[in-house]
This record gives C-alpha cells, sequence and structure tokens, in this order.
C-alpha cells in the first residue's frame, strides 16, 4: 500500500501542471529561433520583424487605443455574426433532426448553398449591403451556420434510439424526451460544431474586414500594408492566432460543464 | 442488503405501534391497501399473431398467466419470445388477437420492461436516473425519497450521485432494476436482462431478481436463453417454438432454491431435450 502510495501521487500531482505548461512550449520556442534569428540578420527585417519590434508596435497601439477599439469591433462582429448564424443554424438541425417534412423541405436546399463557399458571395454582398456592418455580419452568420446545422443535425440523428424508446416507456412527453434524451444525446455533436465554426468565424470576420471595412482587425492590418507597417501586419496576425485559441479553449470550458458526464470529459 | 431492506420498512409502523392503538390499524390498514394495489395482474393472451413483412413471428399463442407468477420464457433464437414480451410490454402493435391484463383498469406504470441493455440516460446521475422511472410522478415532492427506496432494494443508494459510466455492468442493471421498480409495477417484463453479465454477477442478480419479487408480488415474465436461469428463478417455464408454445412445464421446487440441485437439473434437461429435439425438426 505505502509503495503504491509512494508511486502514484508525485504522478497525479505533476500531470495536470506539466500539461498545462506543455501546450505552449512549441509557441515559445518558435518566438525564441525566430528572435535569435532576427537578431542576428539571419531574418531580414523587412521580411519579417523581430518579436520584440512586433511586441513594440503592440505597445504603442495599445496605448493610442487603436489596438483595443479594433480588437474590440472585430470581437463584437464575431459574437454577433456567432450568435445569428449559430442561433438559425441550431433550429434548423433541431428542425430537421426532429421532423422528417421539414427535413424534406430544407435539407436539399440546404446542401445545394452549403457547397458554395460562403466567400465566394463577397462581391455580391458588398453590393448589397456596401463595406456595413450587415455585410460582415451576413458571411460570419453565413459561415457559422453550416457547422452548427450539421453537427445538431447529425447529433439529433445519431442518439441512441434504445434511450428514446426508454423515454417513451417511461411515459415522456415530447417535450421531456427532447429535454431528457435528445438535446443531451446530441450536445458532444452539437460541441463539435460550435467548435468548427469558432474556426469559420474568425476566418469570415478576417477575409471579410481585409476586402471591406473601415474598422477591425483585418482593416488595420490592410492600413499597416499600405504604409508598409510590416510589424503591425505581423501583430495583427499574432492577435488573431491568440483570439483563435481562446475561442476554442471557452468552447472547451463550456463543453467540460456540460459534458462532465461524458467519460471522455472526467477528471483523469 | 438484509439490512437495508429492514430498515426500508414504514418508520410509521413502528412509531404508532407504540403510541396509538388506533393510529396503528389505520397505519396497518394503509399498508394492506397499498400491498393490494401492489400486488401483480393476471394476463390472458388469447389468439396473439404478430408478423414482421412476410415473417410470421407468432403463430397464436393462447396463454394464461395468473397474478404474481414467476413466468420464465425460453426458446432457440428467433422464436418470437421477445416479440412476446414486447407485445405483453406494449411496444409492437398487436397484428391479431388480445392481451388483458385481468379486470382492473391499468396504468402505463403498472407494466415495467427492463432491457439486456441497461438504457441508462449517461448524462443524469444515478438518482435522476431511477426517478425517471416514476413515470408521471416524476416531478412529484416525493420523487426523491422514492428513488432513493428503489436504490437502497438494490443495494446502490452510496451510488446515487455518481455517473453511470463509472459504474460495473451489474451495477447498471441494478440501477435499471431499481428504475423498473420505483413506480410498483404489476407486471415487470424482463428481456435477457443478465444476458451481458458475467457468471458470478449474473447469480448474484438472479437472488436479487428473486428477492424483489417476492417481496413486491409483481407478475414476473423473463425472456432468456438459460435455461438453468429460467428453472431456478420461475414457477413456471414456457417453451417457444415457431411462434407457438410448445411446452408449459410447473417448476414446483420450494425456495429458496438450492443452484445446481438434482431435482433442477434434471428438469433443466427436460427443457434443454424439448428444445434440442426442436431444434432436430428443422
Amino acid at each position: 500500500m505505502s509503495l503504491i502510495d509512494s508511486v502514484s501521487l508525485p504522478r497525479n500531482f505533476r500531470l495536470p501542471r506539466v500539461d498545462g505548461l506543455v501546450q505552449w512550449i512549441v509557441p515559445l520556442a518558435i518566438i525564441a529561433i525566430w528572435q535569435v534569428a532576427s537578431v542576428t540578420g539571419f531574418v531580414p527585417v523587412r521580411v519579417l520583424p523581430a518579436p520584440s519590434d512586433v511586441a513594440l508596435a503592440g505597445w504603442k497601439l495599445l496605448l493610442s487605443g487603436e489596438l483595443i477599439r479594433n480588437i474590440w469591433v472585430s470581437f463584437w462582429r464575431a459574437s454577433i455574426g456567432f450568435l445569428i448564424g449559430g442561433s438559425i443554424g441550431f433550429a434548423f438541425g433541431l428542425a430537421n433532426g426532429l421532423s422528417q417534412l421539414s427535413a424534406k423541405l430544407t435539407d436539399t436546399t440546404l446542401q445545394m448553398v452549403r457547397n458554395v463557399p460562403h466567400l465566394a458571395l463577397i462581391p455580391l454582398v458588398i453590393l448589397w449591403f456596401g463595406i456595413d456592418e450587415s455585410a460582415k455580419l451576413f458571411l460570419v452568420a453565413l459561415g457559422v451556420f453550416f457547422p452548427i446545422y450539421l453537427n445538431t443535425l447529425h447529433g439529433i440523428r445519431t442518439v441512441d434510439p434504445q434511450l428514446i424508446e426508454m423515454g417513451r416507456i417511461y411515459g415522456m412527453s415530447d417535450g421531456e424526451l427532447f429535454r431528457r434524451v435528445i438535446f443531451p444525446g446530441a450536445l458532444p455533436s452539437i460541441f463539435v460544431g460550435i467548435r468548427f465554426a469558432l474556426g469559420i468565424m474568425w476566418l469570415t470576420l478576417i477575409v471579410a474586414e481585409t476586402i471591406a471595412a473601415s474598422s477591425g482587425l483585418g482593416y488595420m492590418a490592410m492600413q499597416a500594408r499600405e504604409f508598409m507597417l510590416i510589424d503591425v501586419v505581423v501583430l495583427s496576425i499574432l492577435i488573431y492566432a491568440l483570439l483563435g485559441k481562446l475561442a476554442d479553449s471557452a468552447s472547451r470550458v463550456l463543453e467540460r460543464l456540460t459534458l462532465s458526464w461524458h467519460p471522455a470529459f472526467q477528471k483523469r | 442488503m438484509q439490512t437495508a431492506l429492514r430498515t426500508s420498512l414504514p418508520e410509521t409502523e413502528l412509531a404508532s405501534r407504540a403510541n396509538f392503538a388506533p393510529a396503528a390499524r389505520v397505519a396497518r390498514e394503509d399498508r394492506q391497501e397499498r400491498q393490494v394495489h401492489t400486488s401483480g395482474l393476471p394476463l390472458s393472451i388469447r389468439g396473439l399473431r404478430k408478423s414482421f413483412g412476410d415473417n410470421e413471428v407468432l403463430r397464436g399463442i393462447d396463454l394464461h398467466i395468473p397474478a404474481g407468477q414467476f413466468v420464465a420464457i425460453v426458446g432457440k433464437s428467433g422464436c418470437g419470445k421477445s416479440t412476446l414480451l414486447r407485445l405483453i410490454a406494449g411496444l409492437e402493435k398487436i397484428d391479431a388477437g388480445s392481451i388483458s391484463f385481468g379486470d382492473a383498469a391499468i396504468q402505463p406504470e403498472d407494466i415495467r420492461v427492463m432491457f439486456q441493455e441497461p438504457r441508462l440516460l449517461p448524462w443524469a446521475r444515478v438518482l435522476s436516473n431511477v426517478e425517471v422511472g416514476l413515470g408521471r410522478d416524476r416531478s412529484s415532492g416525493d420523487a426523491h425519497a422514492r428513488a432513493e427506496k428503489a436504490l437502497t432494494e438494490v443495494g446502490l443508494v452510496d451510488k446515487r450521485d455518481q455517473w453511470p459510466s463509472v459504474l460495473s455492468g451489474g451495477q447498471k442493471q441494478r440501477v435499471a432494476l431499481a428504475r423498473a421498480l420505483v413506480s410498483r409495477p404489476r407486471v415487470l417484463a424482463f428481456d435477457e436482462p443478465l444476458g451481458a453479465l458475467d457468471a458470478l454477477t449474473r447469480i448474484s442478480m438472479q437472488r436479487l431478481l428473486e428477492r424483489v419479487w417476492r417481496d413486491q408480488g409483481f407478475t414476473a415474465i423473463l425472456v432468456t436463453h438459460d435455461v438453468a436461469e429460467a428453472v431456478a428463478l420461475a414457477d413456471r417455464v414456457l417453451v417457444i417454438d415457431e411462434g407457438r408454445v410448445a411446452h408449459d412445464v410447473m417448476v414446483n421446487v420450494a425456495r429458496p432454491r438450492e443452484r445446481g440441485s438434482a431435482e433442477l437439473a434434471s428438469l433443466e434437461g427436460s427443457i434443454l431435450s424439448h428444445l434440442l429435439s426442436a431444434d432436430d425438426r428443422t
């Protein structure tokens, strides 16, 4: 007993701490190598500025308030677009997963629209909405719609039919069956959709802001390109990476909270 | 488990017996009434037929099961035994014939099924899984208490706050049993509930099934492919072959039965030979 205790205890102790750090080793190492390469002149500053220069540019923009404003504008567009597109996708996923009629009516149409790359609509969207907020929200919503729709639909269709039969036997009403069996059963799949959608959300937004905007991170990067401020361009790209990671972590936290019953999310 | 059973007896009775005689009488009458209510229902099946497409699975079943009897249904796979059970439980539509449960008006909560798979909701704690079994009473105030009592009966009350995924196969099946028992059913249908369990767990589950059946007095219908299990548990074994009741064997062995006794073994042997001779014909 004492031998087992002395072996297993430090392992249990060390694992989570190492886990938290390990994922940052590679990004940090890349930045360190990059810094060294820039300082030694191996990478010309015109091609890629040193991380320290990027950080300095970031600090200046932070002080002027420009950075925060642009991040906020992009964040706002991303969230609103995500909420709109996600809710519509979720609603269609539910409807088509639960009702044969609804699936027959709309699924074919949706599958056709899905196969049009939504970024190909940018010219049309600019003609419709100009370079207004609604253009960006429309594109983000459209991009987010499909992963959430498809995964919600898939989640609902693959709920264990034995559990649904069990629910019926035990006299659950339709509402109760949905709340107690179908929705929790579909949730893991819905989360897969959300995580895909978060990636598409940033991609769409950045492309839209790069092409047609007067504020936001994409706009900031394009302005910097005009003035040959390569450090700001690189800064924008790094911020995208961090925001993407942040969105992913947020969905993971949500997953952990709502899927604590799932063996994959129980503390190991 | 014995102690758990004893503590689950109504405390009111003990308390009132000490104090007021009239109150005690009322309490006893209450209990008797409940006893009547929770006792089993008789089951009459007449000319029951069921086909799936061109395949006629049941070809006229006539059967009477007295209230509170423990009936085992055996037969080779595909003989229609599970279909019969699903029809009794109301999970399939009857093509022809009838199934009636005596004269009483039955509630959906009166008939419960237990399957080979536990079918627990993985996202609900053990206690909420048992509460599912209350049917329309799920939202009533005493739902927790009733579910806890059912969990106590199967000896798993200490697992009430666990997720089903951490339970063993036998424990999951015991939770499923508690869920089936919590509404005090009057007919309990078992569709090979022990089929997926290892030998030792099976034996302890069989004892548990026998105990709750004796305590609660419901009519039990057990579909199994294990003839030894059938003769160990049942009052009566029905052999189904080609959609009909081929043999109807009474098991007149006193309980508690000793597993592996000569009496049970010879009975098992004769039922097995029925089954195998049916096999030779086809």
